[in-house]
């Protein structure tokens, strides 16, 4: 379980995380979403001990993130960014391989090696292993450092926006990979995404920010309503029920 | 491609540079401004020869080999830590911090032991490499290019200083030979110093997957649980006391860190653990190269060879800019 106590983060005069308390179930798809400037990106860079906060504790079934340490933290929680233009020249493989490290330090045995190909096919990754980053396309690359978060084999996944850049095709892919992740290898999945018709149709738990409080916390049923929605995103919207699944229009 | 074929390319390239190495030190031991042949040594061999090569040549050799591999290496730790591939030791306030601390024990203590001053430099050039990654962190806008301009600004600032200073005490000169490397003054028992950078350059190579997190960025490194903070001043620890160690024993020798890690990421990519040999063999070559043509463009005399490095390097440098907007920015 993850658990936050009173977080917040100060940035000069702005508080961009105001007193947050929350606690994310162990196992499931849970998924962040609210408008931009929510303090989402904040929230979840706290959690994963990217961000100090300025007030507040985390803690990831009991450890205290700020006291954990790196190698520790890193083999049961990992966390992939919003922004991942690295200028480093690196193979995919290269860098998928990067997720052993809080394992093996570097020195990759049999089993890392195992680990690295079962990541790079589930991201069907195979026919780019070995070109460079700087070769793939935005998406390609976008799934490659999913490889290396999934490589690290950790309880936690926590991906900040994992679906900017790519397509709708490969949208539906991640969120289906990372529904199996959940699902199939029983890992706990954090997501921030902007779509909130692939958080209503994927996740299991639903965590609102506003103005960096959190508004609203629930399942999906609860939260994709349109008195939430409007109130959330001050905007008209209209909630559906379209093949079991709750659509958000909003477009017009 | 796949990847057998970058390993044997890789591999290639690594026993191609070792064989050219292996040549040029040869041709470097046979080159000076008394004539002497290798090969003397086994068919007419007397003191005189052996001696030369022992007390002389063989040492300039050794010296040139260990610093050019040492500061190419260290200029890629470097890079990697800036992340940003067109800054090199020498031109952002490492080597002028390091010429500023030998210019202090000059000023304190004339007669001061080798290692001393080579303490007190390494010292300086750690703290204007701290400086200057400081200051970086300080600039919201970090455009490729910003960054060593910095670098310059910042080296430019150190530099005036120690120039000030040197007027003061009449070390002027002094001043000027530590800012420009050569290595006609190397002997036996004046090199040795250069083995700690030796010995920096293998570390590095045993650290090459962490310092290739930390050219990641901060995120990246934190989240595979590498201590960001902890490498970095580690990183700059051992990058001042590679540039110290040359700057006190021949003079600072700009632009070998610069252009040798360009150059070879164009074959290994940027991981660190494919690069590291081939950029310190490349470090060796570029050295003996220079010092080569510095000792025979006005033979008998002698240029320094950070004049030569310096012409080429801005050449290779332009070449780099202009060809490879695309990969630095």
């Amino acid at each position: 379980m993850i658990e936050a106590r009173g977080l917040s983060k100060k940035y000069q005069d702005t508080l961009v995380v105001e007193d947050v308390s929350l606690q994310i179930p162990k196992g499931g798809l849970t998924s962040i979403i609210g408008p931009n400037g929510a303090g989402k990106s904040t929230l979840l860079s706290m959690i994963s001990r990217l961000t100090p906060m300025s007030v507040g504790t985390v803690e990831i079934d009991g450890f205290d993130v700020t006291r954990t340490s790196g190698p520790e933290l890193a083999r049961r929680l990992s966390i992939l960014r919003q922004h991942n233009e690295s200028s480093l020249r690196l193979t995919v493989r290269d860098l998928v391989a990067f997720g052993r490290f809080p394992h093996s330090g570097g020195r990759l045995t049999t089993e890392d090696q195992k680990h690295i190909d079962e990541a790079i096919q589930y991201l069907e990754l195979e026919e780019y292993q070995q070109r460079h980053l700087d070769e793939l396309s935005g998406g390609q690359r976008q799934r490659a450092y999913v490889a290396m978060v999934m490589c690290q084999d950790t309880e936690y996944v926590l991906l900040d926006e994992p679906l900017n850049n790519i397509d709708m095709r490969h949208a539906v892919g991640m969120m289906q990979l990372l529904r199996r992740a959940a699902d199939e290898k029983g890992k706990t999945v954090v997501v921030v995404l902007h779509d909130i018709n692939f958080a209503s149709c994927y996740s299991d738990h639903i965590i609102a920010m506003r103005r960096g409080q959190l508004a609203y916390q629930g399942m999906p049923e609860q939260i994709i309503r349109n008195e939430v929605l409007t109130d959330l995103y001050d905007i008209p919207t209209s909630v559906h029920e379209l093949n079991g699944q709750r659509i958000c229009t909003y477009f017009r | 491609m796949n990847t057998t074929s970058t390993r044997l390319s890789t591999t290639s390239w690594l026993v191609g540079l070792a064989l050219l190495v292996f040549a040029l030190a040869i041709v470097s031991l046979n080159v000076g401004a008394s004539r002497m042949n290798l090969l003397h040594l086994f068919t007419q061999p007397d003191d005189r020869i052996t001696q030369l090569l022992f007390v002389s040549r063989w040492p300039r050799t050794l010296a040139l080999v260990l610093a050019g591999a040492s500061l190419a290496v260290a200029g890629l730790l470097l890079q990697m830590m800036a992340r940003n591939r067109l800054v090199d030791p020498s031109m952002m306030g490492t080597a002028d911090a390091a010429a500023l601390g030998v210019l202090f024990c000059a000023i304190a203590a004339p007669g001061m032991a080798l290692w001393l001053k080579f303490g007190v430099a390494a010292l300086c050039a750690a703290g204007g490499t701290l400086l200057f990654l400081a200051v970086l962190e300080r600039i919201p806008l970090r455009s490729a290019l910003i960054v060593p301009l910095v670098g310059l600004v910042l080296a430019g600032v150190i530099h005036a200083g120690s120039s000030l200073l040197a007027y003061q005490f009449e070390l002027a000169q002094a001043l000027r030979s530590w800012n420009s490397g050569d290595f006609s003054a190397i002997l036996r028992g004046r090199y040795e110093l250069l083995w700690v950078a030796a010995g920096i350059t293998v570390l590095a190579m045993l650290l090459a997957d962490r310092f290739t997190v930390i050219g990641m960025g901060k995120d990246f490194a934190t989240n595979v649980g590498v201590n960001y903070r902890w490498l970095i001043a580690l990183g700059v620890l051992l990058v001042s006391m590679v540039v110290a160690s040359v700057v006190v024993i021949a003079g600072a020798l700009p632009f070998i860190g610069l252009i040798v890690p360009n150059l070879i990421r164009r074959i290994t990519g940027d991981h660190l653990r494919h690069a590291i040999p081939l950029v310190a063999l490349g470090g060796a070559v570029l050295m003996l190269v220079a010092d080569l043509l510095a000792r025979v463009l006005i033979h008998p005399y002698e240029i320094p060879s950070a004049n030569i490095l310096a012409i080429s390097g801005c050449l290779v440098f332009l070449v780099i800019l202009i060809r490879g907007r695309k990969q630095w920015a």
